[in-house]
């Protein structure tokens, strides 16, 4: 039991129940790397946000500060989406991010003085893509619904006499609760 | 005890708690031997309602048998009774509970001072619920203390099952009492937006107090066709344009009443447009709730007609055309439900065959299941419209 759940037992009154031991979360693996990657990018998002000069100048890619801003204006946005109740979309959308950060550095390498430290962060953003597709397929599995038309629930009216039975009772006895 | 306990945005355990004890003299224990996950627990579970604590025990909607009774409850109950209990915790003796008003009750709500600041002035206690409303311990539970116990029950006849009494306490009196405020007509169309459980019981009781038509909205093949097994016309909004439709089983006039009965968390989908600008600024805490079906009830009701409002809202909305609903007439009706206001009427209504609650339930559930349940629920697996657990 976390300090939050016993601070919060001030709040209450002394014949409310008191949580002695917790048990299993709804709250799964994958929502909760989802919601890892939800910080991750809201932290690299703010990095690229507020030190792109030099994030550029170790990655050899002076004049591409407002790029690199720009890129992370987005992993916020992304993030902010991981965190939501439907985290799918943002981790997709992390996705999408992660080809568009692998074209940009690829793109960097030929004849850049710094190639070293951009295979680096390439490693990095594929070791990330790899966790972002992980993710994805894992809430899906967990969280998605199956195609299909679902079970038919048209024999339950509710009303035990039939519908036809329920309208004419409110004819004999006119509406007003 | 076992309870269901909130502990985040979108974290309820089944934990081991103490078990509750009786405070005061109107105080009465009930051992839960049925109980709900409500379309409302959801907006919990989301955060989306202020004022939620670690620790919390979920749940509004519960029965079970009276194991514990304070002294000055004994005149109206007794060990062993069968209850059912609203979610609304009343008095009885207040001014507003003395006019019926039970979910807006003067004394329920033991926060009262904080209740008083955001809301002007308190709503009643509720069980499960944010501490803006008392922050009661809920249902999902072995065992639960019911403050005001002599008033705020439901006895349940020996004939009725729980599953046909269990809701009682909440679903079957808010359909009903959304459908009652539409002060519903021999020649009315009666359009419903949401068919989650209260959205079908407010389908039945529009049937049951005379519409000469039901029109069922939502997107979920399974909830559409358990609406239209209970009389409606259904129109799935992602596959049809919910104003022309409406236009064509009205002659061109839309519906003379509009039922929301779905709430702060209107589904976002690119073929509603305002539900992603909403869903953006949610995000962006720009605003607390959805409120795209009050604006398409709005637009397409009839000059002169009654928007009534029984999905929950939390907070804040935005871009409502208060112009148009002005110049249009409408009447707004909305609140939390009068649970014992009804329940006379809708236990002799089950009693009589009239109407059988328990054609909702589609998932019944041991209360350890509930974590699972609630994503089951949730994610609208496995067909799931209503769970039932069994403590």
């Amino acid at each position: 039991m976390n300090i939050l759940t016993r601070a919060a037992d001030i709040t209450r009154s002394p014949g409310d129940p008191k949580v002695l031991s917790t048990g299993p979360s709804s709250l799964a693996a994958p929502d909760q790397m989802a919601r890892g990657l939800g910080w991750f990018s809201i932290g690299l998002g703010l990095m690229e946000l507020f030190a792109a000069r030099s994030l550029a100048r170790s990655l050899g890619m002076q004049g591409a500060e407002g790029l690199i801003r720009g890129y992370g204006v987005r992993e916020i946005a992304s993030g902010m989406a991981c965190l939501s109740v439907n985290p799918v979309p943002g981790v997709a959308s992390r996705i999408a991010g992660d080809a568009v950060d692998i074209a940009t550095l690829m793109a960097a390498l030929p004849n850049n003085p710094k190639r070293e430290n951009v295979q680096l962060a390439l490693l990095a953003v594929i070791g990330v893509t790899v966790l972002d597709v992980l993710c994805t397929s894992q809430l899906t599995a967990r969280h998605g619904r199956p195609s299909g038309p679902g079970r038919d629930y048209s024999n339950r009216s509710g009303f035990p006499q039939g519908v036809a039975a329920a309208q004419r009772l409110s004819r004999d006895a006119p509406a007003g609760g | 005890m076992k309870a269901l306990v909130w502990h985040g945005k979108q974290d309820i355990r089944c934990d081991n708690v103490t078990d509750p004890e009786i405070e005061d003299s109107r105080d009465a224990i009930i051992k839960v031997t049925s109980c709900a996950i409500c379309g409302s627990d959801l907006h919990l579970f989301h955060n989306f309602i202020p004022a939620m604590m670690p620790g919390d025990i979920m749940g509004h909607e519960m029965m079970g048998e009276v194991v514990e009774v304070g002294a000055d409850a004994k005149s109206k109950l007794k060990k062993g009774d069968r209850i059912v209990v609203p979610f609304t915790i009343i008095c009885g003796q207040c001014d507003q509970c003395k006019r019926g008003n039970f979910s807006v009750c003067e004394r329920s709500n033991r926060k009262k001072d904080l209740a008083d600041k955001v809301f002007g002035h308190t709503t009643a206690g509720l069980f499960g619920y944010t501490h803006l409303t008392g922050g009661y311990p809920g249902g999902q539970a072995e065992y639960l203390r019911v403050p005001f116990a002599d008033a705020t029950h439901i006895k349940v006849p020996d004939s009725m099952t729980d599953e046909q009494a269990l809701f009682l306490g909440d679903i079957l009196p808010t359909g009903w009492q959304a459908a009652v405020h539409c002060d519903i007509e021999p020649e009315d169309t009666v359009a419903i937006w949401g068919c989650g459980p209260v959205g079908q019981m407010a389908i039945r009781s529009a049937v049951l107090l005379g519409a000469k038509q039901v029109v069922a909205i939502d997107y979920i093949p399974e909830r559409l066709s358990m609406a239209a097994a209970g009389g409606a016309i259904t129109i799935n909004f992602e596959t049809e344009s919910v104003v022309e439709r409406l236009n064509e089983l009205t002659g061109g006039k839309g519906p003379q009443k509009c039922i929301d009965a779905v709430g702060l968390e209107a589904h976002v989908t690119p073929s509603q447009p305002d539900t992603l600008m909403d869903r953006a600024k949610q995000a962006m805490m720009l605003e607390s709730d959805r409120p795209h079906v009050l604006r398409e009830m709005m637009y397409v009701c009839r000059p002169g007609g009654i928007i009534s409002i029984c999905g929950v809202y939390a907070g804040l909305v935005d871009k409502i055309p208060m112009g148009m609903a002005m110049n249009k007439g409408l009447t707004f009706r909305m609140g939390q439900t009068h649970v014992n206001r009804w329940a006379d009427d809708l236990v002799r209504r089950i009693e009589e065959g009239q109407i059988d609650p328990s054609f909702v339930i589609t998932h019944t559930a041991k209360l350890e299941d509930g974590p699972e349940m609630y994503k089951v629920f949730r994610d609208k697996q496995d067909s799931c419209i209503k769970v039932v657990l069994k403590p």
